[in-house]
């Protein structure tokens, strides 16, 4: 394994050369433009990436011919094939490499939604894992079709109002709830996944972009981004965001680093789930009179998740 | 010397695959294409190429794979038939729009449903909108020989197009021909080395491949598009000069058999053609009739004018088809030629057949048929079934 950097240095971290350019078209308060720095943040500066992007948000806003806020080589192919297609970049650059023809050290980072990932994408992916590419597929998670408007995704939690699962008279929201798919990628048994979002100082998702950049083989990363737009918050409230859904244990930070599962945080005094939903629009009508047993549901699935998640770190 | 040989079209298509030795092969397996990855995997296995192959999950990420492998700049080759060319449907238009010279061997067979693993090319005439450059071959000689060109022609500056080579499932696929190979040497001359002007892994020059375009640029990259398609005439004609140069077999945009003094001429593509010939050869002998035959090796670009200038004279013309469009009309070649006629003010008669679909059989003797039926339709000039299906169960 490459060296890796033994002290998270905040100053210096924050302070390299910003890989995504400013310019682009996402909203305020979006989650997924602090993921994608976050994430590139983590390349030495002195090596060169190829960016792979599924379709979606960060796609149609940060490639809008003929404007790429991109300072790597970056490609965009479809909306379900991102990990397909990084696959074959990082195929060319071994034989190239072996060739002669290519002398730089490359890596290779793929963006996808929940959307592209957790549901069209999700083969795609599987397949890219399997085959151990030496890449990185990193998701998103906003819990939601974003890009075409808040349609409920299998990452969309339970009960969430969504434009295809509204909540109204007869219907509580989304019916089932959220896929796992760090759990899965785990499953997959490649070197290294890890789920994270963003803490005070950026150094769990800093860390785990590092591992997972720098493990040879195959690496998925799930980020936790909060949609100002699908979540109803406000854009300023989106660090609060975050860190109410890591101290709830509804976003718990663990990696999966060969096979040995480590939970990276575990909260002093957990919070009730209903502090991560008051804030969010999505949940008000849970907080209607006559739904209490809905917020009780909700939590009794984070605690379930929580105690197998310690379980299987043990 | 060329090597004598005795192989099916897929070991043909192998065979050039090994000797063109391309950087990347994402494949998944579908009958009846399916031995053309196994061979190359074998010639991997025993360090004959340097390929390395994908071991995609699905159709659609092997054309996805092929898609990233090529914009980083690698020399992309895949192979698919049927119902996996349809689940590479969205990407095929990728591929074309991205200007990503992929090479494709297809495999052509029926599309579900129902469900059938036989030759016809309802695959590749659904995909002739979607950009790529068609080629398809008569038999595994030519299924050979245009492989050889697929790439000089593809990454050609000019062009920067993705090609398909097609061939009929089975018929070619699996039969075992006598064929002549060139030396490896000279393949690798003959195709050259790929030099891709922009890539992705070029140190010098980060690019972004894939953007989103507005309705401010979308059409101008149609419009480019369909001007490296034009281009690409010019560039198959001298490719193909080249490669008689090298080989003595002469190549165009398709193949006049017998057709000069014609008065009664059929339009066919693919390994039918060679029926169709016996056909062409056994009524000349018998009755000294003037009938001839079209075969068309290029269909996109689709040569209009050549075609045109080639048919114009004939008393009556039939197409063939054997795909399919369900326009309630023509199919797909048919609605083409008799377009093209038309942009020349030919008077000559036309009809249009469907045949061979999921393989149905089409003999020497259906080909007397339609030839006696273009005699009659010259004299009476009335088409009394415009769109008959030859061989049908009725």
């Amino acid at each position: 394994m490459a060296e890796m950097e033994t002290t998270y240095n905040f100053k210096e971290v924050m302070g390299r050369k910003e890989r995504l350019a400013p310019g682009h078209r996402m909203c305020a308060g979006c989650g997924g433009t602090v993921a994608v720095r976050a994430v590139l943040r983590a390349l030495r500066p002195e090596d060169r990436a190829v960016v792979g992007n599924a379709t979606g948000c960060l796609e149609v806003s940060s490639f809008m011919y003929p404007y790429t806020a991109y300072e790597d080589s970056y490609i965009h192919n479809a909306f379900e094939n991102a990990g397909a297609t990084l696959s074959g970049v990082e195929t060319a650059y071994r034989v190239l490499q072996k060739k002669g023809k290519v002398k730089e050290n490359y890596k290779f980072i793929t963006f996808g939604g929940d959307g592209g990932t957790y549901d069209i994408g999700f083969q795609s992916l599987s397949g890219a894992m399997e085959r151990g590419h030496d890449m990185v597929y990193v998701c998103y998670d906003n819990g939601a079709y974003m890009n075409t408007g808040t349609q409920r995704s299998s990452a969309t939690p339970q009960f969430a109002d969504t434009t295809t699962t509204p909540a109204g008279t007869v219907s509580d929201g989304k019916v089932q709830v959220r896929k796992d798919l760090t759990a899965i990628m785990a499953e997959h048994h490649i070197p290294y996944a890890a789920q994270t979002t963003f803490t005070a100082n950026f150094k769990d998702l800093h860390e785990k972009a590092q591992k997972a950049i720098y493990t040879p083989g195959a690496a998925f990363l799930n980020v936790m981004s909060p949609c100002p737009r699908g979540w109803g918050y406000d854009a300023s409230e989106l660090m609060n965001i975050c860190k109410l859904a890591v101290e709830t244990c509804y976003w718990p930070l663990y990696e999966v680093a060969d096979g040995k599962w480590i939970l990276n945080y575990k909260p002093k005094n957990k919070l009730p789930v209903e502090d991560f939903l008051r804030p969010q629009k999505r949940f008000r009508h849970l907080f209607a009179p006559g739904r209490e047993n809905l917020i009780a549901l909700f939590q009794a699935e984070v605690d379930k998740r929580w105690e197998d998640l310690q379980g299987r770190c043990g | 010397m060329a090597i004598r040989e005795r192989l099916s079209g897929n070991e043909a298509v192998a065979y050039a695959i090994r000797q063109i030795n391309p950087d990347v092969m994402p494949a998944f397996p579908i009958t009846p294409s399916t031995e053309i990855p196994q061979y190359v995997a074998n010639d991997m296995a025993n360090g004959k190429i340097d390929t390395e192959f994908i071991h995609v999950e699905s159709e659609h990420s092997a054309m996805s794979a092929a898609i990233g492998a090529a914009a980083a700049g690698a020399r992309v080759v895949t192979a698919t038939s049927s119902c996996g060319m349809a689940l590479m449907w969205e990407e095929l238009y990728v591929a074309a729009s991205d200007r990503l010279p992929v090479v494709l061997a297809l495999v052509n067979r029926a599309l579900s449903g129902p469900i059938n693993i036989n030759a016809d090319h309802s695959d590749s005439m659904g995909a002739r909108d979607s950009g790529w450059i068609q080629i398809y071959a008569e038999s595994n000689q030519e299924v050979y020989d245009n492989f050889l060109q697929a790439y000089p022609i593809a990454e050609h500056e000019a062009v920067r197009l993705p090609v398909m080579i097609c061939q009929d499932g089975f018929i070619t696929s699996h039969g075992v021909e006598n064929i002549l190979l060139l030396e490896d040497e000279k393949v690798r001359e003959f195709v050259g080395e790929y030099c891709p002007a922009h890539y992705l892994l070029n140190a010098d020059e980060p690019m972004a491949v894939g953007p989103y375009a507005v309705s401010a640029y979308y059409m101008e990259t149609k419009r480019a598009q369909r001007e490296a398609m034009i281009r690409a005439k010019r560039v198959i004609l001298e490719t193909a000069e080249r490669f008689a140069r090298l080989t003595g077999r002469k190549y165009g945009f398709f193949e006049e058999y017998r057709l000069e003094d014609a008065d009664y001429a059929i339009v066919i593509i693919g390994s039918a053609a060679g029926t169709c010939k016996a056909a062409v050869d056994e009524i000349r002998s018998a009755t000294g009739k003037k009938v001839g035959l079209l075969k068309i090796r290029v269909f996109r670009p689709f040569p209009e004018e050549e075609l045109a200038m080639a048919l114009r004279d004939k008393k009556a013309v039939a197409v063939l088809d054997r795909s399919e469009m369900f326009a309630a009309a023509g199919g797909p070649l048919g609605a083409e030629v008799r377009a093209a006629l038309y942009s020349v003010k030919s008077r000559t008669e036309f009809v249009n057949y469907f045949y061979g679909l999921g393989g149905r059989d089409i003999t020497v003797e259906d080909f007397k048929e339609v030839y006696r039926k273009l005699e009659e339709l010259s004299k009476t000039h009335e088409v009394r079934d415009m769109y008959a299906y030859i061989g049908l169960r009725e």
